[in-house]
């Protein structure tokens, strides 16, 4: 029994790895709060710099005045304002679309096909902004010439599956009691799912649109292909192209020149500040809504 | 007959409404029906439409193109190798870093944290999702770029890393691969992260509390039991962040520093893909040149599908396992 240094069912004896394995566990245990510390703090800094390069060069007169044209000072008014428009068109075409797909997904389709569609969704999410730009610019602006409409079209492109899963998804937590008790008194499907359905589920839905809307907001590739030449000056004119608050930033971004930089960093704290707000917004109202419906 | 001209009287009634009814129900069905089909319809046709934007420089170039390393507009030399590179160097640098650092905060989100803690936390990273790329690439074009240039590659050439050719080098003042990369690992850390701690999440408190009563420490029980039950929804985690790298244009043309060649070390400029279709915008000076740019945008859109799709076919699987469970 010499050969036996250690009776392995002796649970009193010293395990020889435990010190090592006491160190594994303590080396995993200080990586993983490094690696959130430092997810955190890439956060901050982003942001930090953002303010710091940007807030000086924010003014009522920044928010209000189109871009100069010869040295003079002037603002981001014309892309503010195209960027507005194209994004609100965007919403336009996508959330009527999306909120159907979602809604033949969870209320009609049956288990096979609905999954099918997930994925389709999920593999169209998957395809890069600038694909879609290309994809744009081959069936519309080509021959045409370009316009916010078909920037709009583009970032609609991109929403739809981002709302058509959020909508599905929330869909499918509201209670099946709901619908059976609209079936049982005798309403129709098309009107349970109208009255009864998307009510319940309205605040999931926004959340989608809203967490959507802010991501397309700061989409340049498919822009620059559909809206990217236009002249610096506030337009209604949606058949043309309109300037937007990205195409301005990823531009005066590569320019050597520190005005044009400063424009870059004001705008683009602008937009964060507006794609923040929006996420935030977003999280606390999906928070309440969803379990207001886990709970009913 | 005054009983059956009230029936009759009735009859019609009662038909239009129940097929009115009929009617509203179909319709509604339709529109849904024709809105699911109208989303198929249109991922194959940006497959198609690019593929057939593209035709033209296929048919010049044929499947050469793809391994010709060479991007002349003067001498009418065009390839897309040299992006190709770019595109999938950054990318997997950024998979091989974001990788670790993403399961790591997954972990310490569902593992470590304090609940209190945890979710502050988490938002902050999706907050981090939320930055548009255009501003992170502004960041790293004007801020971090020049900061990796002057401090963090010197000091990587000063580690035993240095010795590597990759590693060598002047580091390029303009953008660089390696920022590129180290935006792109900024860009898909909050994407793999989250799909990481949803999985994470759904792990049975059994399994691992099984673990925990043999004696085993957390470190053995996630290693040992969280990833192995986990480990197919981590692959497709990972693989969306690496479609979402590869697709990436415009983060990358601030960073990569825009130069038509493949570079010796990773320190030093190049080109990818997605950065130099947009690079392209305002046009190209000739045919040969445009119909190029829309054959580098259809090898992108292949690699990022081909992506995604093997992504989701682990996904499904991972799904259909799990229910048969």
């Amino acid at each position: 029994m010499s050969e036996l240094a250690v009776d392995p069912y002796d649970i009193t004896a010293k395990s020889n790895g435990l010190r090592r394995r006491r160190i594994v566990e303590k080396v995993f245990g200080v990586l993983a709060i490094g690696s959130a510390v430092l997810a955190c703090a890439i956060l901050f800094v982003v942001l930090g710099t953002l303010v710091y390069k940007g807030f000086s060069a924010l003014s009522i007169d920044f928010l209000t005045k189109p871009r100069p044209l010869y040295g003079e000072k002037g603002g981001i008014a014309d892309a503010l304002i195209g960027s507005a428009l194209i994004v609100g068109m965007a919403m336009l075409i996508a959330i009527p679309i999306s909120v159907l797909v979602a809604i033949y997904m969870s209320e009609y389709a049956g288990p096979k096909v609905a999954r099918a569609l997930k994925i389709v969704l999920d593999v169209l999410n998957g395809v890069p902004a600038i694909v879609v730009g290309i994809f744009v610019f081959g069936v519309l602006v080509v021959g045409r010439g370009q316009s916010a409409v078909y920037g709009a079209f583009a970032l609609a492109i991109l929403m739809l599956p981002m709302v058509a899963r959020a909508t599905q998804e929330i869909l499918e937590i509201v209670p099946r009691s709901l619908r059976d008790a609209s079936f049982a008194l005798g309403v129709t499907k098309w009107r349970t799912t109208w009255s009864i359905v998307l009510p319940a589920a309205i605040g999931g839905i926004l959340t989608g649109v809203v967490i959507a809307v802010a991501r397309v907001a700061g989409e340049t590739a498919p822009l620059l292909f559909t809206t990217s030449i236009a002249a610096n000056q506030i337009s209604l004119d949606v058949h043309g192209a309109l300037p937007t608050l990205p195409v301005l930033i990823f531009v005066n971004s590569e320019s050597p020149d520190p005005g044009e930089q400063s424009a870059a960093w004001a705008a683009a704290l602008v937009l964060i500040g507006f794609v923040l707000v929006m996420n935030i917004l977003a999280k606390v109202f999906a928070g309440r809504k969803r379990r207001q419906l886990e709970g009913s | 007959m005054t009983s059956t001209t009230y029936e009759n009287a009735a009859a019609p009634e009662t038909d239009l409404r129940r097929r009115g009814i009929r009617v509203g129900d179909l319709l509604f069905k339709g529109i849904a029906i024709a809105a699911a089909l109208a989303a198929t319809i249109l991922l194959g046709w940006i497959a198609f439409k690019v593929f057939d934007l593209a035709w033209p420089a296929i048919q010049d170039y044929g499947l050469s193109f793809i391994w010709t390393e060479a991007w002349d507009p003067v001498t009418q030399q065009f390839g897309a190798l040299i992006f190709i590179y770019g595109t999938v160097v950054t990318s997997l640098i950024a998979l091989v870093l974001a990788t670790p650092l993403s399961i790591a905060i997954a972990l310490f989100l569902t593992e470590i944290a304090p609940r209190r803690l945890a979710a502050p936390i988490a938002t902050i990273v999706e907050l981090l999702a939320a930055i548009p790329s255009v501003v992170l690439g502004l960041w790293g074009i004007l801020v971090f770029g020049p900061w990796v240039t002057q401090h963090l590659d010197p000091w990587i050439q000063n580690t035993p890393l240095g010795l590597l050719p990759v590693f060598s080098g002047t580091p390029s003042a303009g953008g660089s691969i390696f920022t590129a990369a180290l935006v792109l690992t900024i860009m898909i850390i909050p994407i793999t992260s989250a799909i990481c701690r949803e999985l994470f999440i759904r792990v049975p408190k059994d399994l691992t509390d099984g673990a925990l009563a043999l004696g085993s420490t957390r470190w053995e029980a996630i290693r040992g039991v969280m990833f192995a039950y986990a480990a197919p929804g981590i692959a497709a985690a990972v693989l969306l962040g690496l479609g979402r790298a590869f697709g990436e244009a415009i983060a990358v043309n601030q960073t990569i520093g825009n130069h038509n060649a493949i570079p010796s070390s990773w320190f030093e400029a190049g080109d990818s893909l997605g950065s130099k279709v947009a690079s392209e915008y305002v046009g190209a000076t000739s045919l040969q040149q445009a119909s190029s740019i829309l054959y580098l945008a259809a090898i992108l859109m292949v690699i990022s599908l081909a992506t995604n799709v093997v992504a989701q076919i682990i996904v499904v699987r991972f799904e259909r396992a799990r229910r048969a469970v």
